[in-house]
């Protein structure tokens, strides 16, 4: 469904052109749940940004080619590339403080793909919000539904933001660090509430973390990166139990296991 | 919210000044004591009585009837003023500020150099060109204050266009447009509020100013400025004249601008 090939990004708003991705490729079958881990800065959630179409056209060259259903979401016009958004593939970011408007009810804001990808009426718009505000497991959706996103916990404006990606049937949810702003109990409801959309949705994740442990609890593919390149890709189990790149072993190796320390007392 | 309301001190008597005068200004249209362009001959430069309760003019016309009607064509000017400024400021700001790039750099110098003028002169240069009256001064001024809000609306969108709910609205694949006017301008409201409260200011003491000096409101029409003007040459028979309509215009500009700072202080 979606395939990048050999995408590489640069930026070009300073002086000297920088590169920040090398050559990413990804594949993304319907309903699969692939997780992107490495440290900060390497260029995981440029090439998020990418697929998203959020990168902007003039001040970052892009070479490649980000296929969905066969269209070029590089090169396609922002006119096609619109009907995409929202429609087909949504994201999540990391900061549910700030991804919301702080103006517009809930409601408001997550009926907004709605409005804008179909000519559905208000009634039948506020229908499908009050069910997907449901379906994203908030206790009161009515009551949801008439706030102001700061009378929210942050869990429960994550699970908004979630709900504002799925509202459209995506097909692919790119989650940038989706819990990495959110207190541990929340971020393991929030992982299950991924899955559970997944099996019953059928929406393909892309699950971008540097939490190792979520990552291998949630995805079947993993792509570990270092310094804009992909250094090793393949089964979760096998990449973590038995990895091959130098990088990978480190990185995994960096968790910290309550056994190891006993093992060495 | 009431009670963050009654709280905010300077809000609250702003409010309380400017609902006063609107009043006033209101009531105006409909009632005064006397016809304001009434001569009566035998009141000339009549002072302080029950009949008349703040004095006549030079021409024996009633003071509380003239400013009565005044406060409300100074009130008009004033708001078609900042709504022509807020308007077509906004509309540059949002493009200029969303956008960036070199139209954005043309139009904000060409801002710059219409900024530099002292406005007043621009002001007369624009009515000798047009003509004195109460709609030509309203669209001189109006025309003189696009810069200043388009300017600040600029800033308002060009902090707003990076933030983390636009950028979630534009992948939710909403066009520009909805974003600049259905996602943005709403979250400028507090700004936009407080500017508008202190151009209304700047609007009343221009038009005052303008009438001052005689090409703003034409006679017989009765304007705040205009009546200034008028009181100058009887300020030491009948200082009352020019007491009651400066009173007037600075409880108007007072109320906005403590309006203006409550709402900041609210944000």
């Amino acid at each position: 469904m979606l395939d990048v090939i050999d995408l590489n990004i640069e930026f070009h708003d300073h002086l000297t052109p920088e590169t920040v991705v090398y050559d990413f490729d990804l594949h993304l079958d319907e309903g699969e749940i692939v997780g992107i881990v490495g440290e900060s800065g390497s260029g995981k959630s440029m090439s998020a940004l990418a697929i998203a179409g959020l990168l902007s056209r003039k001040h970052m060259k892009k070479r490649g080619q980000i296929l969905f259903d066969g269209v070029d979401l590089l090169t396609c016009s922002r006119n096609v590339l619109r009907k995409y958004q929202g429609n087909d593939i949504c994201m999540v970011f990391q900061e549910p403080m700030t991804s919301l408007n702080p103006v517009k009810r809930i409601g408001w804001q997550v009926g907004e793909s709605l409005r804008i990808h179909t000519s559905l009426s208000e009634e039948q718009i506020k229908e499908k919000v009050l069910k997907i505000l449901k379906d994203v497991e908030l206790d009161d959706p009515e009551g949801v539904y008439d706030k102001y996103p700061h009378e929210l916990s942050g869990g429960m404006r994550q699970r908004v933001m979630i709900a504002a990606a799925l509202v459209c049937d995506p097909k692919i949810l790119i989650a940038d660090e989706p819990t990495t702003a959110l207190d541990v109990t929340v971020q393991a409801q929030i992982i299950r509430l991924l899955k559970r959309i997944n099996k019953k949705t059928g929406t393909a994740i892309l699950f971008i973390s540097h939490d190792l442990s979520v990552v291998r609890k949630l995805c079947g593919r993993v792509l570990v990166m270092y310094q804009g390149r992909i250094v090793e890709s393949g089964d979760v189990n096998e990449v973590f139990d038995s990895p091959k790149e130098d990088y990978t072993k480190r990185l995994i190796s960096a968790i910290p296991k309550m056994e190891k320390l006993k093992y060495e007392q | 919210m009431k009670k963050r309301f009654m709280k905010n001190r300077r809000l609250f008597i702003g409010a309380v000044i400017t609902g006063i005068m609107v009043l006033l200004a209101v009531a105006g249209v409909f009632f005064t004591p006397y016809d304001p362009n009434a001569m009566d001959t035998s009141a000339k430069l009549a002072g302080i009585s029950l009949k008349h309760l703040m004095g006549c003019d030079n021409f024996g016309r009633d003071i509380l009837s003239r400013i009565l009607s005044g406060l409300g064509t100074t009130m008009l000017v004033a708001l078609g003023t900042v709504f022509i400024g807020v308007f077509f400021g906004t509309i540059i700001g949002a493009f200029t500020g969303y956008y960036g790039g070199i139209p954005d750099e043309v139009l904000m110098r060409f801002n710059d150099a219409v900024l530099a003028f002292p406005s007043l002169l621009l002001a007369l240069v624009f009515i000798s060109v047009m003509g004195a009256g109460k709609l030509n001064v309203t669209i001189a001024l109006g025309i003189l204050f696009i810069p200043s809000y388009a300017r600040i609306m600029r800033g308002e969108f060009l902090r707003c266009k990076n933030l983390d709910y636009v950028r979630s609205a534009r992948l939710m694949g909403a066009s520009d447009i909805r974003i600049m006017f259905v996602h943005i301008l709403p979250n400028t409201v507090q700004v936009m509020l407080s500017t508008i409260a202190i151009g209304f200011n700047n609007a009343v003491l221009a038009e005052a100013g303008m009438s001052y000096l005689g090409i703003g409101v034409q006679p017989p029409d009765s304007s705040l400025g205009r009546m200034l003007s008028e009181a100058q040459s009887y300020l030491f028979i009948r200082p009352g004249y020019a007491v009651c309509t400066g009173t007037a215009i600075v409880l108007l500009i007072l109320g906005f601008a403590m309006l203006s700072e409550g709402l900041e202080k609210n944000a």
